[in-house]
């Protein structure tokens, strides 16, 4: 990708455009993205109750390491995070590779099924989620009480509250890594298994000399990507549990919410909101450093 | 060797057919509950093809929570902020792109750096800027303002503009014209297919955003779609029906659109993520 430099003629003649060009999204920027991410660090270190004295310290970070609440959404937003990552993916880079298959008929048909998921908001699915999995009248546990299996009492349980949280987004967000992951697939030169065929690569060789490894810088974006917004969860655990049995699905996301938007306490989910970004950066450092190697 | 790739193809199918009827399920069970009362949902044999109850079951809902305002909301808030961003990102993009300037890569690193950075750590500074300063809270803008930093639509712009080629632009100053005159007239009618693909993705992003809006929108009048749907979902009161017709209209449209125009989603949301 390069750029080609403009003509002297025309940058001496204009020399004011670009600036004008991008001004309006700068001072958005700016604004709104720029200063907050730099205002919000500092409200973290700032009581910021009404009636509050103390102008600047670490009481709202110190709280933070002693908050029983913050612990439980902190753990279970990781708990969400290791076992819903790794399951979407693989199936993703699954669908992404069966998609890809010339051996597959109907091929826009299968791609609608999996990617229409995509275009439902998450309230709307969060609703739906909800109404199936509830406990006396949901589709799923008429369905598991046709098979024989019982019914289970879905959402008032913690481990299979979890349990609908991580099938909703599994639901939700595999069609889009799939989609980017396809991309990814199809910038792979046919030539490159064509010779491995010749040399009697099987397909399941192929899979993991070839199309893995040559995947990796785009398997390695939607790993960041779904750990960021992993992070971030909100309206499914909002929505689909209310957070609960008890705090059993409180998520770092619906924490902060009820801090800075139901307790108006800004400094304090300003110290929540930090150590999202904290968890971010590191786990996309780790990332990079494990699997960013070459390409 | 035929043999083998039938039944190979034999397995995938057999795999990937379920998983789709799977994938496909909650769709289908939301357009058939929005047509049914909420009796019949939970009836001991839910229903699975359509009833007559949808009318009634709209009904209910635009008493609960005035939905047809919402969706009116909603379809000004996502059109606003659609044009907007389009105008601003793809006049951002094309200056990244197209022209050589003191500090270029100074902005362009400022708003890569930022890229990574999750939405929370700027929500409170945002809410209080939106809310307290400004007193825009239950107004179009205050859910537009913010979301218009949109630092991945600079870069699908940027990447789009690459393509055009820099003689053309040149041809036009030869010819005299201005340099907003070549932006709109030359540079961007040829990125057009980008640009539609980014408003798909732009307008879908705002129709579906919960947490911004129900943060600044708090008068019922002001809520959008999203917002109104998910104070229904916490309520035992109103019906489930009601819920799914609302959930059915967000959705459809998009639906529909996406059927229609699948390629130009795949390649909007592949071209949106895969940088290199």
């Amino acid at each position: 990708m390069t750029t080609v430099p403009t003509p002297h003629r025309s940058r001496r003649r204009v020399p004011t455009a670009p600036y004008l060009f991008i001004l309006p999204y700068l001072l958005i920027f700016l604004a709104f993205w720029a200063w907050p991410i730099v205002s919000s660090f500092l409200m973290s270190f700032r009581d910021s109750r009404l009636g509050a004295t103390a102008p600047f310290g670490l009481a709202n970070w110190s709280r933070l390491v002693g908050d029983e609440f913050f612990r439980t959404a902190l753990r279970n937003t990781l708990l969400i995070l290791a076992l819903q990552v790794p399951i979407m993916l693989m199936l993703a880079t699954a669908l992404a590779v069966a998609l890809n298959s010339r051996l597959l008929k109907l091929r826009g048909l299968f791609r609608f099924a999996f990617f229409a998921p995509l275009v439902v908001g998450t309230v709307a699915y969060s609703a739906v989620f909800r109404l199936l999995f509830n406990t006396d009248f949901g589709m799923v546990n008429r369905g598991l009480t046709a098979l024989g299996l019982g019914p289970v009492d879905w959402l008032n349980q913690p481990g299979p509250a979890m349990a609908v949280i991580i099938l909703a987004m599994t639901w939700r967000w595999t069609g889009y890594n799939a989609i980017i992951l396809l991309a990814g697939l199809q910038g792979i030169s046919e030539e490159v298994y064509e010779a491995a065929a010749i040399d009697g690569a099987t397909p399941w060789q192929q899979f993991w000399k070839i199309t893995l490894p040559l995947l990796r810088p785009t398997l390695l974006f939607c790993v960041v990507l779904s750990i960021i917004g992993t992070l971030q969860l909100f309206t499914e655990p909002a929505l689909i549990t209310n957070s609960g049995p008890g705090n059993a699905t409180m998520t770092l996301g619906t924490y902060l919410y009820q801090q800075g938007f139901r307790s108006f306490n800004f400094g304090y989910a300003s110290a929540i909101a930090y150590t999202v970004a904290a968890l971010a950066a590191i786990f996309s450092a780790v990332q990079l450093r494990l699997f960013g190697r070459e390409s | 060797m035929q043999a083998q790739r039938r039944a190979a193809a034999f397995w995938l199918h057999l795999a990937l057919i379920p998983l789709a009827l799977l994938f496909l399920a909650p769709l289908w069970l939301m357009l058939v509950f929005s047509t049914h009362p909420e009796t019949a949902i939970f009836s001991p044999n839910p229903p699975l093809w359509f009833g007559g109850a949808f009318a009634e079951n709209f009904r209910g809902l635009q008493a609960d929570t005035n939905f047809l305002r919402t969706l009116g909301n909603s379809v000004v808030i996502s059109t606003l902020y659609t044009l907007l961003s389009m105008l601003l990102t793809s006049m951002g993009g094309y200056a990244f792109s197209k022209y050589a300037f003191p500090g270029k890569n100074l902005l362009f690193g400022l708003i890569l750096a930022t890229l990574t950075i999750p939405t929370f750590v700027t929500i409170i500074p945002q809410f209080i800027l939106v809310a307290r300063d400004l007193k825009l809270s239950n107004t179009y803008w205050a859910v537009v303002l913010p979301t218009l930093a949109n630092t991945i639509g600079i870069f699908y712009m940027r990447q789009a503009f690459q393509t055009v080629p820099n003689d053309l632009l040149n041809a036009a100053r030869i010819d005299g014209a201005n340099e907003w005159r070549i932006f709109w007239q030359i540079a961007l009618p040829v990125v057009r297919p980008a640009l539609a693909a980014l408003a798909i993705l732009l307008f879908l992003a705002s129709w579906n955003d919960y947490l911004w809006p129900l943060i600044v929108l708090t008068q019922k009048d002001s809520y959008t779609m999203p917002v109104a749907l998910g104070t229904l979902v916490g309520l035992t009161r109103v019906s489930w029906g009601g819920i799914m017709v609302g959930t059915a209209i967000a959705t459809i449209p998009f639906l529909a659109l996406f059927l229609a125009l699948q390629r130009l989603f795949v390649a909007g949301i592949a071209g949106g993520a895969v940088k290199d």
